[in-house]
Formats: structure tokens, sequence, C-alpha cells
């Protein structure tokens, strides 16, 4: 099946360099992350793309050393991510993120998913009352935890505590979320919960997801993206880059021809 | 196509083994359509039972190779070149075990003309030069499955037309003997039935082509206009 028209741009990548000191791991990335559309970034280990990730949300600027060249724009205000004006944690509520491992505060279910909306000043219990609700059921996860708000995250299973922080990171209506192989610590069926997810997340917010498990870009993206040495390779639809990709170092990844 | 080898040695040999499968049952055809073709023009009507015989083995093909590529897609997820191998392979043992169809029953419709009496020497020559056009074409259509190459897979799809032209010509002049003497009535319809699968059997030479071309560049040309330029 086509995608028919090119949907419009939540961010882009322009000339994008990263360094960490003075090792480049970044090199002149150009790609468009398309609103409402889930983008998946694939790539042997060491290729770039959990660094490329989270240039999003900024989060190497909490390390000495690490630089950015170029831009990452955002849409609709077309700002500048990584320029200095802008504020880091201004840019993580509107960039949520999800880890490989799921990371539950040690707190309950409820203060996990109330704690960004808590750090943004709101205490207004019936205000967040709702939105915990709504984040927990906008995880899918509402059903089994509603009865133990005030329950352990810790204690939940994996696939749930996953599911706990993808609450979490909806708690601040993000307008991009970032997956970093957000299902290789699950089993099949938490993994199926997590994908089945995604699909519905993708009506509010615009997604982009890191995975070593190919099949799962396949089944859950839109777009990918391949990388490799730091450089963006191809990106285009996902139906023809698992189908016919255009450039040979892709299709050897994907076809398990290379390490 | 990409030749480089996988990580994994075993799914090289596991998709190697199906395209040599596969060659092996094109071959098995192509001995099945020229064996019908000699019994057509020599009456050699023993080798018929071969003929049959040959197509069992070609079932028995169709459903192993099958039964390898939904094996390779449960246990290996291909995609990219390898995926349209797959499919490719899928859809060219259908067109195969059809195209054995067509020389079985070509080689039936040889045997109740000879035993209802001769061959008449007119149609001999219109349906020898179909046959061995449409046979070329399966071989053709198997080399370039082989060797994945898409020119000579674009031939077979344009040789196609010349066979399909022929063919029309022959019912023409078996229409104009029948209308002449009705007496060739019946030894005619047979006629007209093996030249219909001489036909056929060069269609599914062109359908093995295009996926050839699927296989090789990823575009389906089936249905297009394509396919006779």
């Amino acid at each position: 099946m086509q995608i028919q028209d090119t949907p419009s741009l939540k961010a882009e990548a322009r000339g994008l360099n990263f360094y960490y000191g003075e090792k480049q791991a970044l090199k002149g990335i150009n790609m468009p992350i398309y609103d409402k559309k889930v983008t998946a970034l694939i790539g042997p280990s060491g290729c770039g793309k959990s660094t490329y990730l989270r240039s999003f949300n900024r989060m190497h600027d909490l390390y000495p050393g690490n630089r950015y060249e170029g831009e990452i724009r955002f849409f609709p205000d077309n700002s500048n991510l990584l320029s200095p004006d802008v504020d880091p944690i201004e840019v993580r509520m509107r960039v949520g993120m999800v880890f490989q491992k799921p990371n539950p505060f040690p707190k309950s279910i409820f203060e996990n998913v109330a704690y960004g909306l808590r750090v943004r000043g709101e205490n207004n219990r019936r205000v967040l009352d709702d939105k915990v609700e709504h984040a927990l059921r906008g995880a899918a996860i509402w059903d089994e935890v509603k009865d133990r708000l005030q329950d352990m995250a810790p204690n939940l299973s994996g696939g749930q505590q996953q599911r706990l922080c993808i609450a979490r990171a909806l708690a601040t209506d993000p307008e991009l979320l970032l997956f970093d192989e957000p299902t290789s610590a699950l089993d099949p069926i938490a993994t199926g919960a997590i994908e089945e997810l995604v699909h519905e997340l993708k009506k509010r917010v615009t997604i982009l997801i890191v995975t070593h498990n190919m099949q799962q870009a396949a089944r859950v993206s839109d777009y990918t993206a391949y990388m490799y040495l730091g450089e963006m390779i191809e990106f285009g639809k996902t139906d023809e880059i698992f189908i016919k990709p255009q450039d040979k170092r892709t299709e050897d990844y994907i076809t398990g021809r290379m390490g | 196509m990409n030749e480089t080898q996988h990580l994994s040695s075993q799914f090289d040999e596991e998709l190697s083994r199906l395209r040599t499968h596969v060659l092996q049952m094109g071959g098995l055809v192509e001995t099945q359509v020229s064996a019908a073709i000699e019994a057509y023009s020599t009456g050699e009507i023993a080798s018929v039972k071969t003929i049959v015989e040959t197509d069992r083995k070609v079932n028995e093909l169709e459903k192993a190779i099958d039964d390898d590529c939904a094996h390779i897609i449960a246990k290996r997820q291909p995609t990219a070149s390898d995926l349209r191998m797959i499919l490719g392979i899928s859809k060219i043992v259908t067109d195969l075990e059809r195209a054995g169809d067509e020389a079985k029953k070509i080689a039936k419709g040889v045997r109740r003309i000879y035993e209802n009496g001769h061959l008449p020497g007119q149609y001999g020559v219109g349906i020898r030069h179909l046959a061995e056009a449409a046979l070329a074409m399966v071989r053709q259509a198997l080399d370039a499955f082989a060797r994945l190459d898409t020119p000579q897979a674009a031939d077979v799809i344009r040789a196609d037309s010349d066979v399909d032209a022929e063919f029309k010509s022959i019912i023409r002049q078996l229409i104009t003997h029948m209308m002449e003497d009705p007496r060739t009535i019946t030894t005619s319809i047979d006629i007209i039935w093996i030249a219909r699968a001489i036909e056929r059997i060069g269609d599914h030479a062109k359908n093995v082509s295009e996926q050839v071309v699927y296989i090789v560049e990823g575009r389906d040309i089936r249905h297009t206009k394509e396919q006779s330029k």
C-alpha cells in the first residue's frame, strides 16, 4: 500500500553533525520527521541512531564535551531545538522519551505519571487525577492499574513498567515521542502490546523509534531510515525500504548480509 | 541481484537449494513439452505415458518448493531481494506446474488423434513451429531465472505476442478446413486443443519471465504496457 501525499513536517534535521569530544558520531544528517507518523531508525550497533535520537531532546547536553553542529527544526514554530537559546527543559516537555529498559521512579504508579506535571508546577489534585488517568489510558495500562495507583511502580511486570513509562512521557502532552529500543527487554506478548500502542499513539503524537528488530521497524513504522557509521544512508517509506531498498548497504543490512 | 552471502550460511544454503529445485522442476517441464511435441510429430504415443508420469514428479516438486518457501518465510522473515526471490519462486512454480499440465494435455490429444487414425499432414508444420517457439520461451525463461537476466526475460515477454499471433493464424486455418471438409472436424478440434495448450505454455513462460523482472528489479510488470516495449 502506498502512502499517498507527503504529510506535513514535525521536525527536520539539517546538516546535523554531532561530536562526543573529538569523535564525530553523526555526519551531516538531513532527514524529515513527518507529523503523526512513525519513523524507525535502523542500523548496526554504533551507527549513531541512538545518538541521533537523543539529539532531539538535548540529552547530550547532560555531558560535557558534547557538541552539535547544524540544526533540528521543530514545527509548527520552526524553532531550532539545538539552539543555545532554547531551554532543554522546555524541549523535553515537548519531546518525550522512552528508554530501552523500563525505568520507573521508585514511587507510586500515580506519582510516576504525575511527576512531569508536578515539575511543571501543577498541584491541583483534580487536574492531576484527570491527566494521570488520561495518560494511563493513552498508554493502554489504565485497566490494569486503576485499582492500585498507590502501589509502587517497580512492582509492576516489565511490560507494564514500560507502558507506565510511556504514560509518564505522555502526561506532559508531548508532540514528539522518542523510543530507544522500547521492547528489547520485553517478551513477545508485551512487545506486541507496545507495538499496538505505538499504532494507537500516532493518531495524536509523532514518533521516532530506534529498534534493532527489523521486523518491528517494518511492522510499526511509516518511514524508515537506515544509518551506518554516523551517516544517513537511506530514508524512505517503510513499504519501499523493506521490499526494494535503493542502496545496496541498506539491502545488505536488512537481508542479514552484514554485521 | 544481491549475491553477497548472508551472515547465516544456512540461509544461503536454503535459498540456493530452493533455486536448484526450481530449475530441476523447470527442466522436467521442459522435457515434458519437448516430448509432447516429439510425439505430435512422430506419432510415438508410447512417450505419452512418460509425460504423464513426469507430471506427477512436477506436481510433487511444486508442493515441496512451496513448502520450503513457507518454511523460509517462517524461519527467516526474508526482506528485500530475498523476499522478492521467495515470492517470485512461489509464483514461478505455479506457472511451471501449469505448463506441465498443458504438456500432458498435448500428449493426450496426440494419443487421441493417432488412435483414431493418422494425422492429416497439412497441420504438421504450423503446430510444430508454434510448439518450437513456445518451447524456446520456456527454455529462455528458465535461463533468465537461473542467471537472473532481465534482458533475456524481456525477450521472452516479447516473444509471447508472436506465439499468440501464430496461434490465431492456426485457428483460422483450421476453421477453413472444417468448413471445407466437415470430416476433418474431429481431428481439427483435437488440434485446436493442442494449439491452445501450446499457446498457454508460452503464456506461462512469459509469466515466469515477469517474475524474474520482479525478483531482480522489484518492479511488477504484469498487466502493464511496459512488457511490450
